[in-house]
């Protein structure tokens, strides 16, 4: 219970009723309603669109990577078509294999993990759970998408350059990444080009941050405190001071790589290289030196992508428990902390670089402590849920999904941080097992529930219940048969970025290779479940009504979906935290906010 | 369009200035790591001589602070003489805005001294890419330059702002530009420092 009455606001919250200055009226036209929009609504979802094009290209690369592992001699169909040099007869050479990897990481951690759980349903969301009616910036906004939407067209551009897209890596080791096309297919101007997309990208995150720590620090409405502030909100805040430091690195990093590529500088490059039997025309650059700024930025990244998971799910499981989070407060001080440890661990990537095991071993304590809050955030879920007489919808189930495979995930967490162990794990499947649990399905998990939870507020009306329960289950099956197979084979063993397993002594490994296949196989048709619910409920849903889950923060307070500013020209005062559920009588909650309708002279 | 918030008007540019600034510093943190990692261990590192053109640079721009808080201090008086409230029913006169102004010139100055100094440099043969000294020299000051041009569009957008009647945000638009021109002074104090030390 919130013990602070609504007269009771401070005298720095004086009531003050400002006309808004985010200095934009409502759009006139087409282009200003729908693509050149001011509006955070539209270019949440634009996020969102941007995020579902570019998963659904990552996953079709995963795709015909398990296929090669899996029937390394049998043709995919069509592909020989495509790329008749890199496939010829529809078999990949290792080299496409690689460049295959490279944009299916590029594209899932970038334009999916960071657009949508952070861009997509921050930028939809956020301003109304504060009671803003619009970011404190709406043309930065608005850039901050478009300048993403380039940043997307260039990567997808080196699809289509002569070489094909580069075969580095979604982390680009350098020296690698930075001699040039004499280093292999796709070093020329397609790893140009992914350099290029991944600065612009760093420009577009910042512009977005920049918004969202501005909007939460100063566009929050009468009486919203930071302490009410709803725990999605709380986490997107975090994750924008995060990006904000993480990409402000990545930038230097990118320029300086551009630099050595196209202006011949020698910041990564060591002297004495003979690649393709020429002497580069370099010296004295520092290979590791690529590794730690980016890595600066990579580990920050994962907590980019999984902590607005965090936020979601804390602000969710309530809503179906019927009652407050456990330890609200606690909850944000672990985001908080987790958000500061993310910059002290970036080594643990680096063990095998030959790094002092001092090092190690300094790198190695922060990544287990930082373990310490995420599992009092899991202990805190998993007691709000205990005892609860949940509602068991699908945002619910994914709610639920979400700490299952985080903490699957989580767990081989544990034996990678420890530099002893990771020296054999490091290079093998048991890595790619982990940070696709942990990182990959948990964040999609996270995405799944905010689509499912927010759906009716976006679009005015329900998804399909019955579908997205078979979509939830499916796809629990799907992941866990998929990416718990590579721990074994990880222990077992077997090497990763490798193109496939014939000849070599890794040829048993074959046959778990195949079910993991057919695992990936399986649960990329399932997603077409969901696809089909989105599309269909888009148009054919029944009628959502303001607030079908009988939820507490500002959004449901609106209709759906909400008037062009939000609030109708109303002003929602906030008197209450977002976790008042379960009380005595009917309803069960308290909202958060009362809107008033605004003073006439005002 | 109303909203109901709890901070002053023109609260979101400052803080988006100060995250702005965070932005920066870190950026330029990381390029000063990036220098001191590549030259820890470099055998071709060749150390050169700051051209003595950007001492007198530094002074130029030290001197744009200082017009620009006449500027700040000047605007803000005759506002108050003339409004005396929120709105303002005449732009502000171009005497009125001359500090600002001569901030304006003295920013564009130090922008064409930059110049001069990278084609002193290449004139001694010394490109982004003849050694890594060289390669960090224009690098830093080539960005810290365009970040400056962003602060010369800040400062003339307020000056757009302040010629013509309006409210009082026109003054914060002021104050958020002169914040980041102010930082953009001890940004380049610091990378004269660095490159004094380091080059």
């Amino acid at each position: 219970m919130d013990p602070s009455p609504a007269l009771s606001v401070g005298p720095e919250q004086a009531h003050r009723v400002e006309p808004a200055h985010s200095g934009h009226g409502p759009p006139r036209g087409f282009f200003r309603k729908h693509v050149f929009s001011l509006d955070h609504k539209v270019i949440g979802r634009q996020y969102l669109d941007l995020a579902l094009i570019a998963v659904a290209t990552g996953m079709v690369l995963s795709w015909l990577m398990r296929f090669h592992l899996a029937f390394p001699s049998s043709p995919v169909p069509g592909l020989g078509t495509v790329a008749p040099t890199a496939a010829a007869g529809g078999i990949m050479t290792p080299e496409l294999y690689l460049a295959l990897m490279t944009m299916h990481g590029t594209i899932m951690v970038f334009f999916v993990l960071t657009t949508a759980p952070f861009a997509g349903f921050g930028n939809y969301v956020l301003p109304i759970q504060v009671g803003a009616e619009d970011m404190a910036f709406p043309r930065f906004n608005m850039m901050s998408f478009w300048v993403t939407f380039v940043a997307f067209l260039v990567l997808i551009a080196a699809f289509f350059v002569s070489e094909g897209p580069p075969i580095s890596g979604w982390t680009a080791y350098a020296p690698l990444s930075a001699l040039g096309k004499d280093a292999g297919p796709g070093l020329g101007l397609g790893q140009t080009l992914w350099a290029v997309s991944i600065a612009i990208f760093c420009v577009g995150q910042l512009l977005g941050s920049l918004n969202f720590i501005a909007t939460t620090l100063d566009l929050r409405t009468r009486g919203m405190t930071l302490m009410r502030m709803p725990l999605s909100t709380w986490a997107w805040f975090i994750t924008s001071i995060i990006g904000l430091i993480a990409f402000s690195v990545l930038l230097p990093a990118c320029i300086l790589l551009i630099l050595d590529r196209v202006a011949g500088t020698s910041f990564f490059i060591p002297g004495g290289l003979v690649v393709s039997d020429r002497l580069q025309p370099h010296e004295g650059g520092s290979p590791l030196l690529w590794q730690h700024l980016f890595w600066f930025f990579g580990h920050p990244e994962v907590y980019i992508a999984i902590l607005p998971g965090f936020g979601i799910v804390s602000h969710i499981l309530p809503v179906f428990a019927r009652k407050p989070l456990l330890g609200p407060r606690v909850v944000i001080a672990c985001l908080v902390a987790i958000g500061f440890l993310s910059y002290t661990v970036w080594g643990h990537h680096m063990f095998l670089s030959g790094m002092n095991p001092l090092s190690a071993t300094l790198f190695s304590v922060p990544t287990l402590v930082i373990t310490i809050p995420a599992t009092i955030v899991v202990l805190l879920w998993i007691g709000t849920v205990y005892g609860a007489r949940m509602r068991f919808t699908t945002p619910a189930l994914f709610c639920l999904g979400f700490i299952s495979v985080f903490v699957s995930g989580g767990i081989s967490g544990f034996f990678l941080a420890q530099p002893s162990i990771d020296t054999y794990l490091h290079g093998t499947y048991f890595v790619v097992g982990h940070f696709h649990f942990v990182m990959g399905v948990a964040a999609m998990f996270g995405i799944f529930a905010g689509t499912y939870f927010w759906f009716p507020k976006m679009f005015g009306r329900m998804m399909n219940e019955k579908l997205g329960k078979l979509h939830f289950f499916l796809t629990l099956i799907g992941v866990y048969c998929t990416f718990m197979p590579m721990h074994y084979l990880g222990l077992a063993g077997n090497v990763r970025r490798y193109s496939a397993f014939t000849d070599d002594y890794m040829a048993g490994s074959l046959p778990l290779h195949k079910f993991i296949t057919m695992a990936a196989l399986f649960t990329g048709a399932v997603q077409l479940i969901f696809f089909i619910n989105l599309f269909y409920s888009r148009l054919r849903g029944p009628i959502a009504p303001a607030n079908p889950w009988q939820a507490t923060s500002l959004e449901w307070s609106i209709p759906s979906p909400p008037p062009f500013d939000n609030f109708g020209g109303r002003i929602p005062t906030v008197t209450h935290g977002p976790n008042e559920y379960g009380i005595e009588g009917q309803p069960d909650y308290i909202m958060q906010a009362t809107l008033e309708d605004l003073p006439e002279h005002a | 369009m109303h909203t109901a918030q709890i901070t002053a008007p023109g609260a979101p540019s400052r803080t988006g200035v100060w995250i702005g600034i965070a932005t920066i510093t870190m950026s330029f943190a990381a390029y000063t790591s990036a220098l001191m990692v590549r030259q820890g261990n470099a055998t071709d590192w060749h150390r050169f001589e700051l051209p003595r053109l950007l001492f007198f640079n530094t002074l130029l721009l030290l001197a744009s602070s200082a017009t620009l808080a006449f500027a700040r201090r000047r605007i803000g008086e005759s506002w108050n003489a003339r409004a005396g409230s929120d709105q303002l029913a005449r732009g502000l006169a171009p005497s009125e805005l001359t500090w600002l102004r001569v901030t304006l010139v003295l920013g564009i100055l130090f922008l064409g001294g930059q110049l001069l100094a990278w084609r002193q440099l290449t004139g001694q043969g010394l490109y982004l890419a003849s050694n890594p000294a060289s390669s960090f020299f224009y690098v830093l000051t080539v960005l810290h330059a365009l970040h400056l041009l962003g602060g010369i569009i800040g400062l003339a957008y307020a000056d757009t702002r302040l010629r013509v009647p309006g409210t009082r945000s026109a003054l914060s638009t002021l104050g958020s530009a002169t914040l980041y021109w102010h930082f953009m002074d001890v940004l380049w104090l610091y990378l004269m420092f660095l490159l004094l030390v380091r080059l």
